[in-house]
């Protein structure tokens, strides 16, 4: 499918219009994100598209996307962190066929990011947008599962389930046994998802420059945080809360305050932790940091992308 | 040295080349064709209609050519394309009363206007197989006046003996139907034991859930709707629930019907109906018990099933549970997951339960990671406080 694809028999009109979706949808999504805008950390509904990608995959955060991209953007995707996972790659290809707009991996570039799972390492500056994909919006799902009860609990600011929950968290584990999808608290009102991303994310979401905008495809739900607005991660006073990561540093690039990724390298209990964002890692290594194994690495980026590469060097890991 | 590889675009090309291989299967094997599809496995073509909420047979076959035969991914592909098309207006409500029949059949009457009328269905066949289809271009054993279950020696022999099949009355077979066919649920209607349908005050525009965020407690036209293109499987598991005590209602099957019904349309310039064509629907309409209130005589209550092409089970399934949910109307408890909106509405639909069910194969070690740090560290905790605790305690009698 490309945007030029015409439909068999009808040689002018094109099969799908930019960015994939029809231009009523797209202002149908940008009232919405308007309102969830101007009511910082509340969800509002949306009549969600099919999409021709999977539900569960990004359809949320891809709406979004669509319904805010022009042909000046430029679009970085990823997942994970990485620019090169699976799933972020074939997201990048869409906007590029449907869209045909310019993409890259530098985040300082990118004047949209589209996120599964991480917030970049290099700060955001004013003007960028990091759209997230969020599974399940609803920060109280897991604790009462009907969507009539949870929205009323947001109405009435009633969250002493989740204050239970993390109470319940501290007398059995001794701590809050939540590591992501760490919920937030939203100029004082709202508690909200921030998707799952892992804790050590969260204080990123205060404070920052950047607009921030959660799709929930499936869900059908549309949230935001603008520039500069207040998100407080919920703990208690005796009980505050801390970000974590694993205690290294980064094999490849050194980073000490990145969060990592662990790779198992044979079965004998070998690992290396490597950063999660791959941008800010390759970007590290560019300017000559180095790690544990930073010498005889590749960049797992480079290497990603020569297929050709992939089975032989996982099987002379062995 | 292993070098951390995370996916990579030329491995996603790969597996496009991977699935066009896999989809043609041996080459040798000559090509089936999207007519063919359409035509030799319609109830497939009907299930990617209804689940994919799209009428359209060719696109449905393409999408099952395309899907190798995978349903709910041929509904997806109906649905993604769907949603990219423009909405000149609603048609006007269809009559199914006015049915040209195909087969209607009802548990309630033995006899009634119109009559029964079988029509084609696997319901009084046996299911053995017909190993005559194996070859191409051999008549079924199926049909035909001497069918034996040994197959393909019988077809030959017009004489075998003890055959107890009754030869079809050919003649009967093609006299045509009664022009009258009235709708079983209307007949008991007329005598007021049947609930009454009412559209609600000002019969407004349905609801478009393909458009619009549903919200609950969900309104009867968003219940059907959801019903009519969720999964076939799901809703028949919960009809199912129902029957087996899940669930309060005892159903008849009032009628089910099948056949072609036309859709008109009004354009806004012309001001008078247009006929857009016929498609072929399946109707089922359940009548249940109703003990009544206070402000309600006991009588009858409707279940009602409507899908696309011929989909008996599917239109079945749907009135059972179109009933269940009406608990809430008639002061019923709402005990079951059957009875309740939330449940039905959110999970039946197969494209979205599929995408997330199956986005479990996205990389995840983002989060992973974060709840192997948390499992360590409760883990090195633990050991701590108990290597800390003297061993105070009396040991357990020998």
């Amino acid at each position: 499918m490309t945007v030029h694809q015409t439909l068999p028999g009808d040689e002018t009109s094109p099969a799908y219009n930019y960015a994939y979706l029809d231009e009523q949808t797209k202002r149908m999504i940008r009232r919405a994100l308007l309102k969830a805008v101007a009511v910082p950390g509340y969800q509002v509904p949306f009549g969600s598209r099919e999409m021709p990608l999977a539900r569960g995959w990004g359809t949320g955060g891809i709406q979004v996307t669509a319904a805010i991209i022009g042909p000046q953007d430029t679009l970085k995707v990823i997942d994970q962190g990485a620019d090169d996972t699976t799933n972020a790659v074939s997201i990048r290809r869409f906007f590029q066929r449907t869209a045909g707009v310019a993409t890259t991996e530098a985040t300082m570039d990118a004047t949209i990011i589209q996120t599964r799972h991480r917030i970049p390492e290099t700060p955001l500056t004013e003007g960028q947008i990091l759209v997230y994909q969020v599974p399940i919006p609803e920060p109280l799902r897991f604790l009462e599962p009907r969507e009539t009860e949870t929205r009323k609990m947001h109405e009435l600011e009633e969250y002493g389930l989740m204050h239970v929950k993390l109470y319940e968290d501290i007398a059995r584990h001794g701590q809050i046994a939540t590591s992501y999808a760490y919920p937030v608290k939203v100029e004082g009102h709202y508690v909200m998802d921030p998707s799952p991303i892992p804790k050590f994310d969260n204080p990123k979401l205060s404070g920052n420059p950047a607009t921030q905008l959660f799709g929930a495809g499936r869900e059908q739900r549309i949230y935001a945080l603008p520039p500069w607005t207040d998100v407080v991660s919920l703990d208690f006073d005796d009980h505050p809360f801390e970000t974590s990561k694993a205690p290294h540093d980064c094999d490849l690039c050194g980073a000490k305050d990145s969060y990592l990724d662990e790779v198992i390298t044979d079965d004998e209990g070998g690992r290396m932790f490597v950063c999660s964002d791959t941008d800010f890692c390759a970007g590290r290594r560019a300017e000559g940091h180095e790690g544990r194994l930073g010498g005889d690495q590749k960049s797992s980026k480079t290497f990603a992308n020569s297929f050709e590469g992939i089975w032989p060097a996982t099987a002379g890991a062995r | 040295m292993y070098v951390a590889v995370k996916g990579g675009e030329a491995a996603i090309l790969a597996t496009h080349e991977r699935v066009a291989e896999a989809r043609r299967g041996d080459a040798a094997v000559p090509e089936i064709s999207v007519a063919q599809i359409r035509e030799q496995q319609a109830l497939a073509c009907a299930r990617v209609m209804n689940e994919g909420s799209l009428y359209d047979a060719d696109l449905a076959a393409l999408a099952l050519k395309q899907a190798q035969g995978d349903v709910i991914e041929a509904a997806f592909l109906m649905r993604a394309y769907r949603t990219t098309l423009p909405r000149f207006g609603s048609s006007e409500p269809v009559d199914t009363a006015q049915m040209a029949i195909r087969r209607r059949v009802s548990a309630t009457y033995k006899d009634l206007p119109g009559g029964q009328v079988l029509g084609p269905t696997y319901d009084y066949t046996h299911r053995l197989f017909d190993f005559a289809l194996m070859d191409e271009g051999a008549p079924s054993v199926m049909v035909g006046p001497d069918p034996t279950i040994s197959g393909r020696e019988g077809a030959s022999s017009t004489t075998a003996a003890g055959d107890a099949r009754v030869e079809p009355e050919h003649d009967g077979l093609h006299a045509p139907l009664d022009a009258r066919m009235p709708r079983v649920p209307d007949i008991l209607g007329a005598e007021g034991l049947m609930e009454p349908e009412v559209a609600p005050e000002g019969d407004p525009r349905p609801f478009d859930l393909t458009r619009e965020p549903v919200s609950f407690p969900a309104d009867r036209d968003v219940r059907l709707q959801a019903m009519a293109r969720g999964d076939e499987g799901f809703l028949l598991g919960l009809g199912y629930s129902v029957q087996r005590g899940f669930g309060g209602n005892h159903p008849f099957v009032g009628e089910i019907r099948v056949g072609e019904v036309s859709v008109e349309f009004v354009p806004e310039e012309l001001g008078f109906a247009v006929d857009l064509g016929e498609i072929t629907l399946t109707e089922c309409q359940m009548v249940n018990q109703f003990a009544g209130s206070k402000d309600v005589p006991p009588q009858f209550t409707r279940g009602y099933g409507l899908a696309f092409g011929h989909s008996e089970r599917k239109a079945m399934s749907m009135s059972l549970v179109d009933r269940a949910l009406k608990a809430r109307e008639f002061g019923e408890a709402a005990e079951y997951p059957a009875q309740q909106d939330e449940f039905v509405l959110y999970h039946s639909d197969n494209v979205e339960a599929a995408g997330f069910v199956e986005h479990l194969k996205l990389p995840h070690y983002v989060d992973f990671q974060g709840e192997l740090e948390l499992i360590r560290r409760i883990r090195r905790e633990r050991e701590a406080r108990l290597a800390a605790e003297p061993e105070t305690l009396p040991e357990a009698a020998e």
